[in-house]
């Protein structure tokens, strides 16, 4: 009988650990993968078209659900583009509010990272944590638009409304003691820059109960140090970037080097890798939890002191107070036409890109003078990471195939779009 | 002379004419080239010490069919114009052309994104495939590595072919899908759809059941406050 040399497996599309609808197509000697094949696009979508054959405004709540645990950053993406053609600058209260949510989404994201990846390796403990905080900044979401993931907030010209005075609230039920809401709802007493406050107040205690749990810990290093190496050579003709190119040694930061909104006035820092590996990486993310943090506590300052618009004046972009669209005629055709038609963005094509949690999420949009985009392209952090896979993981054994998968933060909404 | 106009200068020397500076907005570059020129521009964007772009952070197919028509005539407007009746065939919208008609050659572009790191710089290059009924263009796999999977799925999306692909398969599309999706003549309900036949007991493809609507059509509008003429610093002589 032949000697068997190699098999193929099929790794999902339904595995826990393909975070999402990933068939992993590997090719293995004995526990060593000699090749890997993914397969992508179960979860595509045709956002791109979609968007295409709808005015620009209607199609800022599917980008939500592209990344869909960084939701906020990928609109910033699509109404910075439509902001750049427009030749719009948002209001600065406007600009702070973004880059307060857009760093609340970072922590959001990299929370649902941090217990997904440990989970995947066999750490259950951080995954419980990672979501109890995870909870309240979802409220801050829903205190501010409505929704816990797909908030479809911001708009062309600025944020769709100010932040509320008041918080969502617990109530009492049959699982929940009038004690116990009472309690959860301490910090929900004042408005959302309140609450934000204090959640900025003890945020940094809960990223040391992370790092107790895994930083030193020594199985989660035997999974994850030495495991996926990049050098910074192959990161950036990979195309990588965010913390998967920073983990290869690249101080690489839109924030900093390409800033826009208002980072350029905040203080906070870069955190770059030496190595390369997956434990790099995982202290990269950790880092940045603690810098984003900083970024929101930054933000809720300025806000506090400094009310204002948070929309552009241009009736040719924001709908009209509905007050004046009772008495005044002018901003009754003005909602007539912005809601039936839209506003037609000047002919162009730009690309806006921002630091999203996963990395540069990018929007190439080119339009003809329509109402409609011509072209939207979605650049997704996440597919290039993917692309990289097959070479990060050959040579590696089966099991660390899931470490490399749960470093790289896969979400398949971006990936697929 | 601003910094960017600078670097496009050095830029333009660097390509020595295989490849023009495009408009775009004041704070960008693009560039197009000759599709026989893209590996050459491309490798000189990527080495040459001056410009250095290590890395290529996207690659889009465009399709620029039906780029500048309407499903609405608003020019001479309003005689038949509220009627919302536009009309389709085969889920294509057959309105007015407005703009001229498109030259040949001109129908499917490769449009990367790059930057250079070291440079802290962002570069557009633009290519148009030669032959619009079998668009086919050098890949640029070669020169960047993350030019792999943008390019397969440009080449399911759009059906441009890369020359030099090593591994040009279908990205995101079903197993055995037909057509190339986001073609502007593909419609945006597709042309089948499945569900799961119970006496067969498996899923079968039938054609679309459902007809193709448009709810807001596609207007183009004059707008003073656009007009290029009429503004400052816009266009590759401002940059």
């Amino acid at each position: 009988m032949a000697e068997i040399q190699s098999y193929t497996m099929n790794f999902g599309p339904q595995h826990p650990a393909a975070h999402g609808v990933l068939r992993l197509v590997l090719e293995l000697d004995g526990e060593v993968v000699q090749k890997a094949d993914p397969h992508i696009g179960l979860l595509h979508r045709a956002t791109e078209k979609l968007a295409e054959s709808k005015p620009f405004n209607q199609s800022i709540g599917y980008m939500d659900r592209l990344d869909y645990v960084s939701m906020m950053c990928n609109e910033h993406a699509y109404v910075m583009a439509i902001e750049r053609l427009l030749g719009v600058t948002p209001p600065l209260r406007a600009q702070y509010i973004r880059t307060m949510f857009d760093e609340i989404t970072r922590i959001l994201n990299h929370l649902m990272w941090l217990g997904a990846h440990g989970l995947d390796i066999g750490a259950m403990t951080v995954f419980l944590l990672a979501f109890k905080e995870r909870e309240d900044l979802m409220d801050c979401y829903e205190a501010v638009s409505g929704t816990r993931m797909h908030a479809t907030y911001y708009r062309p010209g600025g944020v769709h409304r100010d932040l509320p005075r008041e918080m969502p609230k617990y109530q009492a039920s049959r699982w929940r003691s009038q004690k116990d809401a009472d309690r959860l709802n301490e910090a929900r007493a004042a408005g959302l820059l309140e609450f934000i406050e204090d959640f900025t107040r003890r945020f940094p205690k809960a990223v040391d109960e992370y790092e107790t749990l895994l930083t030193d810990n020594r199985i989660w290093k035997q999974r994850t140090v030495n495991i996926g190496v990049v050098s910074p050579e192959r990161a950036m003709q990979l195309g990588f970037s965010g913390p998967m190119l920073r983990g290869s040694g690249i101080a690489w930061d839109l924030r900093k080097l390409q800033p826009y909104e208002v980072y350029s006035k905040l203080d906070f820092d870069i955190p770059v890798g030496v190595n390369g590996d997956c434990y790099d990486r995982y202290l990269v993310r950790m880092e940045e939890l603690r810098q984003s943090n900083r970024i929101v506590a930054q933000c809720v300052e300025w806000l506090k002191r400094n009310p204002g618009p948070v929309m552009v004046a241009d009736a040719k972009v924001r709908p009209p107070r509905r007050e004046n669209m009772k008495g005044d005629m002018e901003s009754l055709i003005h909602h007539f036409k912005l809601m039936t038609e839209g506003y037609c963005v000047p002919e162009g094509e730009t690309y806006a890109a921002v630091e999203a949690p996963k990395g540069e999420f990018g929007i190439y949009l080119v339009s003809d003078g329509a109402n409609k985009p011509y072209r939207l392209k979605c650049r997704a952090p996440g597919f290039a990471h993917l692309a990289a896979l097959e070479e990060m993981v050959t040579g590696h054994m089966l099991a660390d195939v899931v470490a490399v998968i749960g470093t790289q933060d896969i979400v398949f909404g971006e990936i697929d779009r | 002379m601003t910094d960017l106009a600078a670097f496009a200068a050095t830029v333009d020397e660097v390509l020595a004419g295989s490849a023009q500076r495009v408009d775009s907005l004041p704070d960008e570059l693009a560039y197009e080239c000759e599709p026989a020129n893209l590996l050459a521009v491309a490798t000189a964007l990527r080495d040459h010490p001056a410009l250095r772009f290590e890395m290529l952070v996207d690659l889009a197919g465009v399709d620029y069919l039906d780029y500048g028509r309407t499903e609405w005539k608003t020019f001479s407007a309003t005689g038949s114009g509220f009627s919302r009746g536009v009309t389709r065939q085969g889920g294509r919208p057959l309105g007015a052309v407005e703009s001229e008609e498109r030259p040949s050659g001109r129908r499917f572009a490769v449009v990367a994104q790059l930057l250079s790191i070291s440079g802290n710089r962002r570069l557009r290059l633009r290519s148009f495939c030669v032959d619009d009924e079998e668009p086919i263009i050098d890949s640029l796999v070669g020169v960047w590595a993350s030019a792999n999977w943008f390019e397969r799925e440009a080449f399911d999306l759009f059906g441009i072919l890369f020359r030099g692909h090593p591994d040009l398969r279908r990205l995101l599309t079903d197993y055995g899908f037909i057509g190339h999706p986001f073609r502007k003549d593909f419609p945006l309900i597709g042309n089948v759809e499945v569900r799961y036949d119970p006496i067969k007991q498996r899923v079968v493809y039938e054609p679309v059941s459902i007809e193709s609507r448009t709810l807001v059509p596609r207007v183009i509008r004059h707008d003073n406050r656009y007009d290029p003429a009429l503004i400052e610093g816009r266009g590759p002589a401002n940059g």
